[in-house]
């Protein structure tokens, strides 16, 4: 199967990523090559197969519902490229 | 000094050959002197010099841990307090780590001094070094050829005798690969044996740290301060963690080591292979018994491998959105700008590509067909492996189907360069242990280079697999060859 550069600008704005205009054509050519290395998946039967999402078959830890963590919040902010009393400030959203 | 292995340096230091700030100064000296393979993308030696005199205090107080003293590198995935961990990105260039990742936080506490930070592929997404935001890492064997990856830093810093031991992290063989590429051991251990919490994530269920080092031994002793179980890693596991200096003495005489035929065929360079037959064959004169065995489902890896972590990349990558931490693009017009240029702007094509193929397999309507059946591929790789470990002890083949490639050859398509990985993806998919040794040499157009076998054990058997490594090492000196030019 192969991807076409309409289909590259949808995925792109589902992953948040803006493609220019003249790399659309090579990233349907790379995306096409490498779906169709995966779909050499196809020529398996996998019916009944489970499938395996951790290689020892290990289920997720649970832990008491307390609170562990301190507050490292003035930490945190201060890597953040914009912060101010105590909030992550991004360009405004709503008028 | 350089050349000392780790059981040497430990002793020459508790015993006051030499200190610390001595031993680490020289490991600075040399990374400062050979920075022209951009191994390094932060250099630490200040920092280093600080942590080693307290270490030599420590000595004096006769109050070591097991490592106190060793200069070490450490792969720029692994977040360390106060100090840059870019992952090989733009877009955490700026990044200063709040926190120590667990596997920092062990090798501190075992008395390892950092003298810096080793350059990888972006997001450890490459097996050339060459997607980092930093520029390639040169193969200290031959300066035109790339290093392997994505661990390249660290394993050309072990090969240039710039640190005796080096951090790196594993998703599809970016330890054992640029092991063999650039002839150092490194070990890849059990999935849920070293700590994940603190190492920036690339594909969460195939993730996992471990050490280089010139040898086995030297190897056993990094592992040993890296593993154990972590409660703040929910897919850590919790065993107890044996002595892995003690089992490298025992004989292998007697224990049956399977050949996977499919190891052998088509694409393996025959350089390679036959530098690969002969360490097979001194394992038969050790009195090994050789037994060929079958992994029918190895040409399933790739394809399987290349849904499963781009889809688990394409998540754990979407938290870089320019708002908490990391790049934030100029002027951003509104909040989705924000979001697009600033991912745009900041990650490389490597990186974009996976983003882009795992937001494709996830998407609407398709993930039966590549998610749900990449999972089932697993369960058939993983069902073959075990199958083979009733049989055999361990499993030995190539690391790599070729020796080091140029810089540039393979980045036109990105297909090629992920069939580097051929021999080390099902690895990672069934959650083994799986080591790189130096073995030999291929002689061709690139010069002399370095050729790595691959030792596979069972889960939890990294013991075995350095045991063997270690007998063989006992007997022949391929790791102890380093590449000319950095020897003075």
């Amino acid at each position: 199967m192969s991807i076409s550069p309409e289909e590259v600008l949808k995925i792109a704005n589902l992953a948040r990523l803006q493609i220019k205009q003249d790399e659309v054509e090579q990233y349907a050519t790379d995306l096409s090559s490498i779906i169709n290395l995966v779909e050499q998946m196809n020529a398996v039967d996998t019916k009944d197969i489970l499938p395996m999402a951790h290689p020892l078959d290990a289920t997720q830890r649970l832990r008491e519902d307390k609170v562990t963590e301190e507050n490292q919040r003035d930490k945190f902010q201060a890597i953040a490229p914009s912060a101010e009393k105590g909030l992550y400030l991004v360009p405004k959203v709503i008028e | 000094m350089y050349e000392l292995s780790v059981s040497q340096l430990v002793d020459g230091l508790r015993n006051g050959e030499f200190s610390s700030v001595e031993l680490t100064q020289c490991f600075v000296d040399r990374m400062q002197k050979y920075s022209d393979l951009n191994a390094f993308i932060t250099e630490l030696g200040e920092r280093a010099i600080l942590q080693a005199n307290n270490a030599d205090k420590l000595i004096k107080e006769n109050n070591h841990g097991l490592l106190t003293g060793v200069p070490i590198a450490n792969k720029d995935i692994f977040c360390m307090y106060g100090v840059k961990t870019s992952c090989g990105s733009r877009m955490l260039d700026s990044f200063i780590a709040p926190y120590d990742a667990t596997v920092v936080e062990k090798l501190d506490q075992a008395g390892c001094v950092t003298i810096g930070r080793t350059n990888m592929d972006e997001f450890a997404m490459g097996s050339s070094n060459e997607s980092s935001y930093y520029g390639p890492v040169k193969n200290p064997w031959n300066m035109d050829c790339v290093p392997g990856g994505s661990s390249g830093g660290s394993a050309a810093a072990v090969a240039a005798r710039i640190a005796p031991l080096a951090t790196g992290t594993d998703t599809g063989g970016s330890i054992r690969q640029p092991a063999a590429l650039c002839g150092v051991t490194g070990l890849k251990p059990t999935y849920g044996r070293v700590s994940r919490y603190g190492l920036i994530a690339y594909a969460s269920s195939l993730d996992q740290g471990g050490p280089f080092g010139k040898s086995a031994e030297d190897c056993a002793y990094m592992l040993q301060a890296m593993a154990g179980f972590d409660e703040k890693d929910s897919t850590s596991i919790d065993q107890a963690v044996p002595d892995y200096t003690q089992s490298l003495n025992e004989s292998v005489k007697g224990k049956r080591i399977g050949i996977p035929e499919e190891y052998f065929s088509e694409g393996l360079s025959a350089n390679v292979k036959s530098v690969i037959e002969n360490a097979i064959k001194w394992y038969e004169q050790q009195g090994c018994e050789i037994k060929s065995i079958s992994l029918p489902n190895t040409k399933l890896a790739i394809p399987a491998y290349y849904v499963i972590a781009p889809a688990e990349c394409s998540s754990n990558l979407s938290r870089l959105d320019g708002v908490r931490y990391g790049y934030r693009c100029e002027d951003p017009k509104d909040l989705r700008d924000l979001y697009d240029r600033s991912r745009s702007e900041a990650f490389g094509d490597e990186v974009k590509r996976r983003i882009m193929i795992g937001t494709y397999v996830l998407s609407a309507g398709y993930y039966d067909a590549y998610y749900l059946k990449a999972q089932q591929i697993r369960r058939l790789i993983s069902e073959d492996f075990k199958k083979a470990f009733e049989q055999v002890d361990v499993i030995l083949g190539p690391t790599s189907p070729e020796p080091a490639f140029k810089i540039g050859e393979k980045t036109a398509d990105p297909v090629t360069m992920y069939l580097s990985d051929i021999y080390t993806i099902s690895i990672n998919l069934a959650g083994l242990p799986a080591m790189s040794v130096p073995c030999g040499f291929t002689s061709d157009k690139q010069g002399d280079l370095p050729v790595g076998m691959q030792l596979i054990g069972n889960y939890f058997e990294e013991d075995k697999l350095l045991n063997f490594a270690h007998q063989y090492q006992l007997d022949t000196d391929w790791h102890k060859k380093s590449p000319p030019g950095f020897n003075e």
